[in-house]
């Protein structure tokens, strides 16, 4: 097949697409997140979700959380770009070491009265979600669980009267008793 | 505080500067003043262990230490002033880092309480060089300073070689703070290049070698950041396994182009025979190479029944875009010792007469061949000429980019490593001239000759006076077509012909432009002139701007065509206009 006149290799191929949560253990200084955000937007690589907070002050270490989407190759190329920086002291693809938790947290806000006020209410007690904050019309539901979970609460709350939501990104742990 | 003052580790921010420089053996620093870094200049003023050399524009300073850089091995140190001082070398530190090369560049920032506030010559410098830097520091405080100096010449220098930047603002060097001689603790120690590779995959490498028919060396840059040790074994390694050796434009000199085994460079312009043997070769050994787009051509057609071994101190080069099968992490230099030590002790040089047999029919395609011409200069000859005339002095060779660069690599034969500096990955028109300055200063009695083009040279030539004012006699040899002729070439070859704005209406006289300068022009416009002037150019003790008159329509072949394997290379007696526009054929799109 002949392609436009260019030595770059233009054609796309098309090789299915792998989502992967990476757990990057950085040292917690000015402009590490830069860098970090910056290799994605730079590289052109995906960022679902981003999840950041120093964990061990006394170290200062501060754990990023990232779920990307990407060919098997690009990934592989993430994870070596990322833990050749500088302040990268780990990079751990929780999605390949299995036997990982992920959590995330939503606050969601609801609007509305009569049966749909109490439908929401019966709802996010079947989800699990609790109710810190309420008025007579409204009420913020906070939520924990994987992303899907988080997905289908919201979608569930929508014709009831959804606000607005705020969602932390994703947190991932390994099981067991092994640190990363 | 009487008794604090004769402390000599206490100094000001300025002084720890100059003196870091001192403890890490730099002898010369790239700079051009300017108010953010005058309390550094004051102390440079104030001391003779450190030479400046004032350059006239920073990416001049950039490039310049480029080039002392890869001739000499040591990191090259660059002080410019903050705003337009750290933008101008944005080009530079983005091309040292394409070509892994170590730069330590200082660059003044505003006063800490003025950052963000849009002050005079303020850029937020970290925000800028993050993209373009192996890592890069915002020094707030001068106690930190000493530290975070010490680590960026380790960063720079260490794993696979790149450029970093230390911002310092203005009120840091005025403070006085404790300074403290290089420490290991000054490193992140999230930072630990590996330089030893796995015996398990050294072991496997050389059974895959050892088991070759058809086997192939390709080496890069990698092996000549090694230093000269990792050049040497790769010769041991050619010669203890009796295999053909090509190599990157980054690589040459590692193998001597005068080496029996030696294939000449391959890629885009490689020789027929080096890119041949890389697409029919049943194991490659990569040393020190990335497998670029200037390499591969098409991926998915690149040396498609080979197994691959891949070794790289940098492992995101692994598998980018080629699949390897033995991939080595590691320091060039060290693995091949390791795989020389494995293969002398458990295998044999393996039988190879019929590949080679076979490379010596893509031999005698003769790929490099040409035209001659007794009244016009041919650049291929003019380069040929240059390298006759040179050959067996102490000659380092830079150059600009374009046609001038291929031929250059094509023809001009490097013996040695640490010879030949080009800009490859990043490709910067206006590399060479400078980088010829950085040499000379780091080699005074060498010859130091910029092959240049005519358009390149433009973009940097206000460095003659660099050049001048330090006495440095470089050589600027100049391949003058009156075009820029690589955009020309693809043109032609890929745009119908339409040749936009390619073609230097106004040329300067470089002859005069010398003469202004205060150096020395010589033209040559037939072949006849060619010798006596390029005698003159090397025994006359200034700078030199050689005006060297070349057939402006020639093109650069061999070539590998848009989007095609390395088996499908164009030739010089195939690129009849016809040819060229069936290999060529289909739309357009750029680079």
């Amino acid at each position: 097949m002949n392609q436009p006149a260019s030595a770059y290799f233009l054609e796309e191929r098309h090789v299915p697409n792998e989502t992967h949560t990476l757990a990057v253990l950085v040292a917690n200084e000015p402009g590490v997140l830069a860098r970090v955000i910056g290799l994605f937007s730079g590289r052109g690589y995906n960022i679902d979700s981003l999840t950041v907070s120093e964990t061990e002050s006394q170290k200062h270490l501060s754990r990023i959380t990232i779920v990307t989407t990407g060919t098997p190759m690009v990934i592989e190329q993430i994870k070596h770009q990322l833990d050749r920086m500088v302040p990268v002291y780990r990079v751990v693809d929780m999605t390949l070491a299995g036997r990982s938790i992920e959590r995330e947290l939503a606050m969601v806000k609801v609007r509305g009265t009569g049966d749909n006020r109490v439908e929401a209410l019966r709802l996010a007690d079947a989800f699990r979600a609790r109710v810190i904050d309420a008025t007579t019309e409204s009420f913020v539901f906070e939520i924990t669980g994987n992303t899907a979970k988080i997905n289908q609460f919201i979608d569930l709350m929508r014709p009831l009267g959804l606000v607005e939501v705020s969602r932390t990104g994703v947190a991932a742990i390994g099981r067991g008793p092994e640190g990363m | 505080m009487t008794e604090k003052s004769h402390d000599p580790n206490q100094m000001t921010g300025a002084a720890m500067i100059v003196r870091a420089l001192i403890d890490h053996g730099v002898e010369h620093l790239f700079g051009y003043p300017g108010g953010a870094v005058l309390p550094i200049y004051d102390e440079i003023f104030q001391q003779s262990e450190v030479e400046h050399i004032l350059v006239r524009h920073e990416q001049g300073a950039g490039h310049a230490a480029e080039g002392y850089a890869r001739s000499t091995g040591k990191p090259g140190v660059v002080l410019v002033t903050s705003g337009p001082g750290a933008t101008n070398m944005v080009t530079p530190l983005t091309d040292a880092l394409m070509d892994s090369i170590p730069l330590v560049c200082i660059t003044g920032q505003v006063p800490t309480h003025l950052i963000g506030n849009d002050a005079f010559q303020e850029c937020d410098t970290v925000g800028i060089t993050r993209p373009c830097t192996k890592h890069n520091w915002l020094v707030r405080d001068v106690n930190d300073l000493a530290k975070v100096l010490h680590e960026a010449f380790y960063v720079a220098s260490s794993g696979r070689p790149g450029p970093v930047v230390v911002d310092v603002p203005k009120d840091v060097q005025f403070a006085t703070g404790t300074y403290h001689p290089p420490r290991r603790s000054d490193v992140h120690v999230s930072y630990a290049p590996r330089v030893k590779g796995d015996a398990t995959q050294i072991r496997k490498a050389v059974a895959l070698l050892a088991g070759a028919k058809r086997p192939v060396i390709y080496s890069g840059g990698g092996v000549i950041n090694s230093g000269r040790e990792a050049a040497k074994l790769l010769r041991e390694l050619v010669e203890v396994t009796g295999f053909p050796i090509t190599s990157t434009l980054m690589g040459l000199g590692a193998y001597p182009a005068s080496g029996k085994n030696w294939l000449g460079m391959l890629g885009m312009h490689g020789t027929y025979e080096a890119n041949m043997t890389m697409h029919d070769c049943d194991v490659m050994l990569c040393v020190g190479a990335r497998f670029d787009d200037r390499i591969t051509g098409r991926t998915d057609a690149f040396s498609p029944g080979s197994k691959k071994i891949h070794i790289d101190i940098d492992p995101s080069s692994i598998n980018k875009n080629i699949r390897v099968d033995v991939p080595i992490i590691g320091d060039a230099g060290n693995i091949l010792g390791d795989l020389l030590t494995v293969f002398r002790a458990e295998a044999k040089k393996p039988d190879i007469r019929a590949w080679w047999q076979q490379i010596a029919q893509w031999r005698a395609r003769n790929s490099l061949s040409y035209k001659k011409h007794n009244d016009i200069i041919l650049p291929q000859f003019a380069i040929q000429k240059l390298f006759e005339m040179t050959r067996g002095r102490d000659t380092y060779i830079t150059t600009e980019v374009g046609q001038h660069q291929m031929w250059a690599a094509q023809f001009y034969g490097f013996e040695e490593p640490h010879r030949w500096m080009t800009s490859g990955g990043l490709g910067t028109m206006g590399y060479g001239l400078p980088s010829a300055i950085g040499v000379q200063v780091a080699h005074r009695d060498s010859l130091v000759i910029d092959i240049a083009g005519d358009a390149s040279v433009q973009m940097t030539i206000q460095e003659m006076s660099t050049a001048v004012q330090h006495d440095l006699p470089i050589k600027i040899f100049i391949l003058n077509n009156q075009y820029m002729g690589m955009v020309r070439q693809w043109q032609q070859l890929l745009h119908g012909n339409r040749l936009s704005h390619s073609y230097t209406e106004a040329l300067p006289d470089f002859v005069k432009l010398a003469d202004a300068y205060g150096c020395v022009g010589i033209q040559a416009i037939k072949p006849s002139d060619l010798e006596g002037a390029i005698k003159e150019m090397i025994s006359v003790k200034k700078p030199v701007l050689f005006d060297c008159r070349v057939a402006a329509l020639e093109n650069c072949f061999p070539m590998i065509p848009s989007g095609k394997a390395h088996n499908e290379m164009l030739l010089p007696e195939q690129a009849t206009d016809e040819a060229t526009a069936t290999a060529f054929a289909g739309g357009k799109a750029l680079v």
